[in-house]
């Protein structure tokens, strides 16, 4: 049983200007908060969400069993991110389906929802929006920045593009941008969706349609990089289906990671939103720091003044240990005070939201020195 | 190595205020002893799981890298001094990383279990391999691959041409400048590259 969370929502009625030009005004950002600000006002920590999470961090809803947030087992009273001393701040990034403006609302000047006119958000628009937010609740400067994978990638343009706003970033599993292979990736999943026959170019709901064979084969196709080989042999292995031999079909579900992937890719079909599957995995292929540095990642981290935790997982290889030792030299290279933990942990991509204990103690560590460092003592 | 009185004449050995790489750095208790006392910065490296926890614990930057897979990730002469401190005796490419000590630091100080210590070398002469407070493991167990002593060093020095700016023995804490391949427990070597 973990407590109970209260989502919330902030209207902003002035136009966001956006990385690609265009802008968005009459928006709404969906958002939860856990803990007290103190008094002096320093206590705030910002939690970033990734593909296909939410505002809703951690908690459970009232009267709504298995409701508890993506990372209630790392935040929370008494987890390694204490809610008893920190106040932590979860929203919903703009884009998404489950309560900030996304591409299934209405656009103010037509009426009309959004569909495929949403327009291409990137993660320094989402670390605008989220600032704003901050503004009006009356945090001038984070504790701390947080995030995993895509939240990670926020985390860190957090210290880009609000350096003195930020004390401490935690990038967990993340990058300081996509490889071709894993566009490559984002590029089968979105093709998936745009293909398929329900989709109608983005306006599937004027059709009252969802593409939902497009938006399970995305799923199935992410899911198989976010395991490892040995979790999934683990797991699943050469397993058939309960007490059944061979088929010799083609097209029945036969092996165990079969039925898996398909009841993965049906659950996620129901409740995600093919534009929003699009917009986000657009933010991530468009994240690169470095490419207004000529592809030097040390000097676009030149004016982070945060101090830094990076973890990784050794078997992760969708955000390989590699690509966080890349930001952590880029760091060193600036002379940032930056500690780096690679875990070795069996889980792929998805460790960062599994329990492990190494992972947690050095989280919780961490946290532990900035709550020393807020009352006044060093580190 | 972690007693106080050790970690303080390694410490006498770092100008105040250097930027300093501790490979090896183990709990992170002398970098943190550093930047306490003599206001220094910089970075541990460390493998070891629980070492790792201890450094953030502590509030001290540590690196989780493997020191066999070399220092790819620092530059030239990026620190002030590099450290490694009881860390030689557990590598498999203790030369290559003497070099990348030189490389990577203005100056290296390296401390590790001297062999030639005379109880050692006693113990051999009975024909068994030492088993003592510096030295606690059985042959058999030991993490140490390497064992060397301070005229080793010495060679291995002058072999990869660095330049000795100071080097003596460590006894219970204590500077040993007579004699010190036979009468200290453990070898120190302050050096750089030579020109």
């Amino acid at each position: 049983m973990s407590f109970i969370a209260t989502p919330q929502s902030m209207h902003f009625a002035e136009a966001l200007r956006l990385q690609s030009g265009a802008s968005i005004r009459d928006y709404t950002l969906a958002y939860e908060t856990y803990g007290e600000l103190n008094a002096a006002r320093d206590n705030a920590v910002l939690v970033c969400h990734a593909l296909n999470a939410s505002h809703h961090v951690a908690g459970m809803y009232e009267g709504q069993p298995k409701s508890e947030g993506w990372w209630d087992n790392m935040i929370g009273p008494g987890k390694p991110l204490d809610t008893n001393r920190f106040f932590v701040i979860g929203i919903n990034n703009l884009g998404s389906c489950f309560g900030s403006t996304g591409p299934m609302h209405k656009h103010p000047d037509t009426g009309e929802v959004y569909g495929a006119d949403f327009p291409v958000v990137t993660v320094e628009d989402w670390v605008n929006a989220q600032a704003l937010l901050l503004d009006r609740l009356g945090v001038a400067q984070l504790a701390a920045v947080m995030g995993g994978s895509l939240g990670g990638m926020q985390a860190l343009s957090w210290t880009l593009q609000y350096p003195e706003r930020v004390r401490h970033a935690v990038v967990v599993a993340s990058a300081p941008n996509l490889t071709a292979e894993n566009i490559a990736f984002n590029e089968v999943a979105r093709r998936a969706i745009v293909t398929d026959p329900d989709f109608h170019g983005g306006h599937f709901y004027r059709h009252d349609v969802i593409p939902q064979r497009g938006l399970r084969i995305a799923r199935m196709i992410g899911h198989i990089t976010y395991l490892s080989d040995d979790v999934m042999n683990e797991k699943f292995g050469r397993q058939l289906r309960e007490g059944m031999d061979l088929k010799y079909s083609t097209q029945d579900i036969e092996f165990q990671i079969e039925s898996y992937l398909r009841y993965q890719g049906d659950k996620f079909s129901e409740y995600f939103d093919a534009n929003t599957y699009l917009l986000i995995t657009r933010a991530l292929d468009y994240f690169d720091p470095a490419r207004r540095h000529g592809g030097n990642l040390a000097q676009a981290l030149a004016v982070a003044r945060a101090k830094f935790l990076l973890v990784s997982f050794s078997t992760d290889w969708r955000f390989s240990p590699q690509r966080s030792r890349e930001i952590v030299q880029a760091l060193l290279e600036n002379r940032r005070d930056v500690s780096y933990a690679e875990i070795d942990a069996p889980h792929g991509h998805d460790a960062f939201l599994l329990d492990d204990a190494r992972y947690m103690g050095v989280v919780r560590s961490y946290f532990d020195s900035i709550s020393k460092e807020l009352q006044g003592g060093q580190p | 190595m972690s007693d106080h009185a050790t970690m303080q004449a390694i410490a006498r050995l770092v100008p105040e205020g250097s930027r300093v790489l501790d490979l090896g750095c183990g709990d992170g208790a002398l970098l943190d002893l550093l930047q306490r006392e003599r206001g220094c910065s910089g970075y541990g490296i460390e493998l070891a799981d629980a070492n790792v926890l201890a450094c953030v614990r502590r509030g001290v930057n540590v690196i989780q890298l493997n020191l066999d897979e070399g220092l790819a990730m620092f530059g030239d002469n990026s620190f002030d001094v590099v450290l490694q401190i009881d860390t030689l005796q557990h590598l498999r490419n203790a030369e290559v990383m003497l070099r990348e000590t030189a490389r990577v630091g203005q100056s290296g100080i390296v401390a590790f279990p001297n062999f030639a210590h005379w109880p050692n070398r006693l113990s051999v002469l009975r024909g068994r391999m030492p088993v003592t407070r510096r030295l606690p493991y059985q042959w058999y167990d030991t993490p140490n691959i390497r064992v060397g002593t301070y005229k080793d060093f010495e060679a291995l020095a002058q072999k990869n041409r660095l330049r000795i700016l100071d080097a003596f023995g460590l006894q219970e804490g204590q500077a040993v400048r007579f004699l010190p391949n036979a009468l200290a427990g453990t070898a120190v070597f302050h050096f750089e590259r030579s020109a």
